[in-house]
């Protein structure tokens, strides 16, 4: 403490972060002195706290730049990152405060559990550093692993959390490996040096390291893992599906956008120059997760799980974008993200209501007459159904418009054959997406179909997701110019 | 270059803003909704009326232009008509009262969604026509989809699902490529205004390579060709027809399938005319294909309303004909046709369904000797089948005399077989007629049909009346178009002259695309 002035700019850079464990730790020691009856505060603190991290990340934004020693920059990228990582838990948090209570599950631990992971969000977006990154990654993942299993008393949430669980140390072991890897060739985990290494290495030997592209390999296990991409996509149909609806809302936005971001800081930034070399991979696993994803999807009965196979898609849009490792392809996988994490919030919001107390009614068929019984929840359903297909006017299509001329910019054959299998890729979604809403407005309603009236927060995050969407959608050029920015504050190569 | 708010962004919102209006009713009051519904559209075609008055037919521009900036500096919210698109947003806009008030009784099952559906698909419509900015375009060329879907899918007969997800699923399949190639575009020149690229293929600052025009080509042309649709992709066409009520038969035949032709007028030809000219032998037969498959196959349908369907594919056979025959006689023809088309095939499809509104079904051994009962329709009925089969001097005459005459001059022989198909139309139309409207009546249910009530005969009056004039006073529709075809082709001509001065690539590795153009002309525009 040598140094206050520095250490308290340390702290200012860290703000979001440090708000959401305060608000999270509050949350805990409020938890036994609150009356089970009125734990719904909890998680109007919980909501504040996220409210009071956005306005941290305008703080911070006034004053970008790294903080302890380079390991965490803040820089427009993370505060990008940031803004879509607490928005999505902001939106996920007051879509639960009903379904917890009609669940019989309302518990402060809940919320905190919520704001511990965004943090570990937060961390993830603006490490500068690859062990950073892994924390941010195992405190992320290892509050998520618990929040999949909250529906303690059923058996396919403790199914999803076990298999969560599992799988993902499994994979978040890899990543560590992997980061072994890179420091056993470039002496240095942080970012920046490992990209100045990777490039003297490749200025004098032609190639790049191969110790480092083996590490490069492994951290891709972990991270395809977290963003869902094919081949490590097993896991995620059944966590999506098991996982209280709110946290699988949760589990497809947020720490899917956080983990893309330090991946293009990985791939774009550090591993950069040697685009040319990573390129196949991502290629591939991009494709590979396209077709599994929207094939899969196609024949699902359960909205849960359509919506989960879904989200594998659509990573592998992303990672199109991703692959062309440009400024303009990071502004749209950035895009996408911010398009992405609203559609995504707000679908699986919709599921979370229409599910009913215990989530018993998950199957495509019990939506049948909605579009009739409650047409403003069909239509807020339908509007991100259409943004996923990736209709015009909404954020969905821009996100696939950038992403796609993102990877046409670069004028390359391999680019212009991703694109196209991308683009047939969004018919084959066209149809599973169209049947929900056929199912909606053009069936008879079913007899036992019980209309309930959607909670005020609920309405308010399902109003907040729709009108992103529509803005993304009608209005991007404010986002996109954030987007941009942040793109450009990465050294990219 | 206007950029105040002109004329047609009124005519394309219009509609849209009337569906606020019926939000504001409560969903049971229908015959409020329906009133409304009807004096919005009323009014719309009104207002487009005045486009008509401020046209200039010797202008060869684009008028009543109105340009914003949009996204970044590349997309523009940029409209503006000329004689090929003037008519088709009027035909949008007659058609759309016909469609709401044959809808009157016919549809009573969540008639406010209706009424939205049909003004939203008209805002859409009108958008596709006005854009002349290529995102713009592609937003209401997309968007325009959802409304056609759920009037299919909500208001249609017994396979309206199939038929809503055929639709769609066809149109989005053919959409997506021309998605990319538009980017692809974007790529080559770093803009989506449709003026801005003609003029930079025209001049030779951006050429394309023959592999990548024809690439880009077939992208476009594959959209429009599904849209028409041209034979082989006129699969979903009869089970649309068939399925949907009688307001989206009309609208879908009438203006929707315009598109396609109306695209490959706008974009397939002037942008990519070498590619258009090498393709157009293929297109020919493909269009006679369409011309003679479509009549022999309307020939043997039991079902009056996709024997109508039929005639569509064949019809716009003509259409796509006398497009890629390429001279300006023909291109006229099939502009005028496009029109005819709409007006006629949009009577049929009115006609069909008043006579299902009776019978509930369109099966043409149901009918018989309904000319005795209902003397009125039936006139009315025959009146339009003589204008679908071209007789002089009704106005299907005058466009499928014109596309036949513009092809004789380069095709002889593609016209004689397009002759045929004119041919075959009085065949089958007249044999329908017969089986419907002449003889004995054969079905008891059919001897106390009741005539034509006064909407519907409104509604076929002034179908008739306008069959009759545009008949007649072709001219006042041709004089309008003769500019803006002749542009079309002298453009084609510039671009294939730019492009035959044009430096030749490098022989060696084949590229997809060009190489890549100086960094300071293509600069990442996204963004100011």
């Amino acid at each position: 403490m040598h140094f206050p002035a520095e250490q308290l700019l340390n702290l200012y850079r860290l703000a979001p972060e440090v708000v959401l464990c305060v608000f999270g730790m509050l949350i805990m020691v409020l938890d036994p002195l609150v009356e089970a009856a009125n734990k719904q505060v909890l998680g109007w603190l919980g909501f504040a706290g996220a409210l009071a991290a956005l306005a941290a990340v305008r703080l911070m934004a006034n004053d970008p730049g790294p903080a302890y020693s380079r390991l965490i920059v803040a820089d427009p990228f993370s505060i990008f990152v940031h803004v879509v990582t607490i928005g999505a838990a902001a939106l996920a948090i007051l879509g639960s405060l009903n379904y917890l209570d009609s669940e019989g599950i309302q518990r402060g631990e809940y919320y905190s559990l919520v704001l511990f992971a965004t943090a570990g969000m937060g961390i993830l977006a603006g490490a500068n550093e690859l062990v950073t990154a892994f924390i941010g990654l195992e405190m992320s993942s290892i509050s998520t692993y618990i929040l999949a299993g909250f529906r303690r008393r059923a058996l396919e949430s403790n199914e999803a959390s076990l298999k969560y669980f599992l799988l993902g140390s499994f994979a978040t072991a890899f990543f560590l490996y992997g980061i072994a890897m890179v420091y056993g060739a470039a002496g240095s985990t942080k970012i920046d040096d490992v990209q100045a290494f990777l490039e003297s290495w490749q200025a004098a030997n032609g190639t790049p390291s191969a110790l480092a592209m083996l590490g490069l390999g492994l951290m891709f296990v972990g991270l395809g893992f977290k963003v869902v991409a094919a081949p490590f996509q097993i896991y995620a149909p059944d966590v999506y599906q098991g996982a209280p609806s709110p946290v699988t809302a949760l589990l497809a936005s947020a720490p899917k956008a956080a983990t893309f971001a330090v991946m293009l800081r990985i791939f774009c930034v550090a591993f950069g120059g040697s685009a040319h070399y990573w390129f196949w991979a991502i290629a591939v696993s991009a494709v590979l997760t396209m077709f599994i994803g929207n094939l899969a999807a196609l024949v699902q009965t359960n909205v849960k799980r359509m919506l989960a196979y879904s989200s594998i898609a659509h990573a592998g849009y992303i990672l199109v974008a991703l692959a062309a490792s440009t400024s303009a392809g990071v502004a749209a996988v950035l895009f996408y993200l911010a398009a992405y994490v609203l559609m995504k919030v707000g679908a699986f919001l919709v599921v979370t209501h229409l599910g009913q107390q215990g989530e018993k009614r998950l199957e495509i068929r019990d939506y049948a007459g909605l579009g009739m019984k409650q047409p403003l929840l069909a239509a807020s359903f339908s509007l991100f159904l259409l943004s996923l297909l990736g209709l015009p006017a909404t954020g969905g299509f821009l996100g696939k418009f950038f992403a796609f001329q993102a990877a046409l910019y670069l004028r390359d054959p391999r680019f212009v054959w991703l694109v196209v299998i991308a683009a047939l890729n969004s018919v084959i979604g066209a149809y599973y997406y169209l049947r929900v809403i056929i199912v909606m407005y053009f069936s008879e309603p079913s007899g036992d179909y019980v209309q309930t009236a959607v909670a005020p927060a609920l309405s308010l995050a399902l109003v907040l997701a729709a009108a992103g969407t529509l803005y993304l959608g009608l209005f991007p050029a404010r986002v996109l110019i954030l987007a941009k920015a942040a793109a450009d504050s990465l050294s990219l190569r | 270059m206007q950029t105040q708010p002109s004329l047609l962004t009124v005519v394309t919102f219009l509609p849209l803003l009337s569906v606020a209006a019926l939000l504001l009713l409560r969903a049971d009051d229908h015959l409020w909704i329906r009133r409304i519904a009807l004096a919005a559209s009323l009014a719309e075609f009104v207002v487009s009326l005045f486009l008509l008055r401020g046209f200039d037919a010797a202008e060869s521009h684009y008028q009543f232009e109105e340009v914003h900036e949009w996204i970044g500096q590349a997309i523009h919210y940029h409209m503006g008509v000329d004689g090929i698109s003037l008519f088709l947003v009027l035909l949008t806009t007659f058609l759309t009262p016909l469609a709401v008030v044959c809808s009157w009784r016919s549809i009573h099952e969540n008639v406010q969604g209706f009424f939205i559906s049909l003004l939203v698909l008209e805002t859409g419509l009108i958008g596709v026509f006005v854009s002349l900015d290529l995102f713009l375009f592609f937003v209401f060329w997309e968007a325009m989809l959802i409304p056609m879907y759920f009037i299919i899918g909500m208001w249609g007969h017994e396979h309206r699902i199939y038929a809503a997800v055929k639709f769609i699923l066809y149109t989005m399949f053919g959409s997506i490529l021309m998605l990319v190639a538009i980017l692809w575009l974007f790529n080559l020149t770093g803009t989506f205004d449709l003026q801005d690229i003609q003029a930079k293929l025209q001049a030779g600052i951006v050429s394309l390579a023959p592999v990548t025009e024809l690439l880009l080509f077939g992208a476009f042309f594959l959209a429009f060709a599904i849209k028409v649709p041209l034979f082989p992709f006129h699969t979903w066409l009869p089970v649309a027809h068939t399925e949907a009520p009688t307001a989206g038969s009309v609208i879908l035949a009438g203006v929707m399938l315009k598109l396609g032709t109306y695209g490959m007028l706008r974009f397939c030809l002037p942008l990519f005319p070498d590619a258009a000219h090498r393709m157009a032998p293929l297109i020919g037969v493909l269009a006679i294909i369409g011309i003679v498959y479509g009549a022999l196959v309307a020939t043997v349908q039991h079902d009056l309303k996709r024997l109508v369907a039929y005639t569509s594919v064949s019809h716009l056979g003509f259409v796509v004909l006398g497009i890629f025959a390429f001279s300006t006689v023909s291109i006229e023809g099939a502009i005028y046709q496009m029109l005819n088309h709409g007006v006629t095939t949009g009577a049929l499809f009115l006609g069909v369904g008043m006579l299902y509104d009776r019978r509930h079904t369109h099966e043409i051994k149901e009918f018989g000797g309904l000319a005795t009962p209902m003397p009125v329709l039936m006139s009315f009925f025959l009146f339009i089948s003589l204008s679908s089969l071209a007789l002089p001097p009704l106005n299907g005459f005058i466009g499928e005399f014109l596309v036949l005459i513009g092809t004789f001059e380069h095709h002889p022989i593609w016209a004689s077989w397009a002759a045929s198909g004119a041919v075959l139309s009085a065949i089958y139309l007249l044999w329908a007629y017969q089986r419907v409207a002449l003889g004995e009546i054969r079905v008891d249910a059919n001897r106390t049909l009741p005539d034509a009530t006064t909407r519907e005969r409104a509604i076929l009056l002034s179908m008739a009346i306008m069959i009759l004039f545009m008949g007649i006073a072709s001219p006042l529709f041709t004089k309008r178009m003769e500019v803006s075809t002749n542009s079309v082709l002298h453009q084609m001509e510039r671009a294939r002259n730019a492009w035959r001065s044009a430096p030749v690539e490098p022989a060696g590795k084949p590229t997809v695309v060009l190489p890549r153009p100086a960094a300071a002309r293509i600069t990442d525009r996204w963004v100011p």
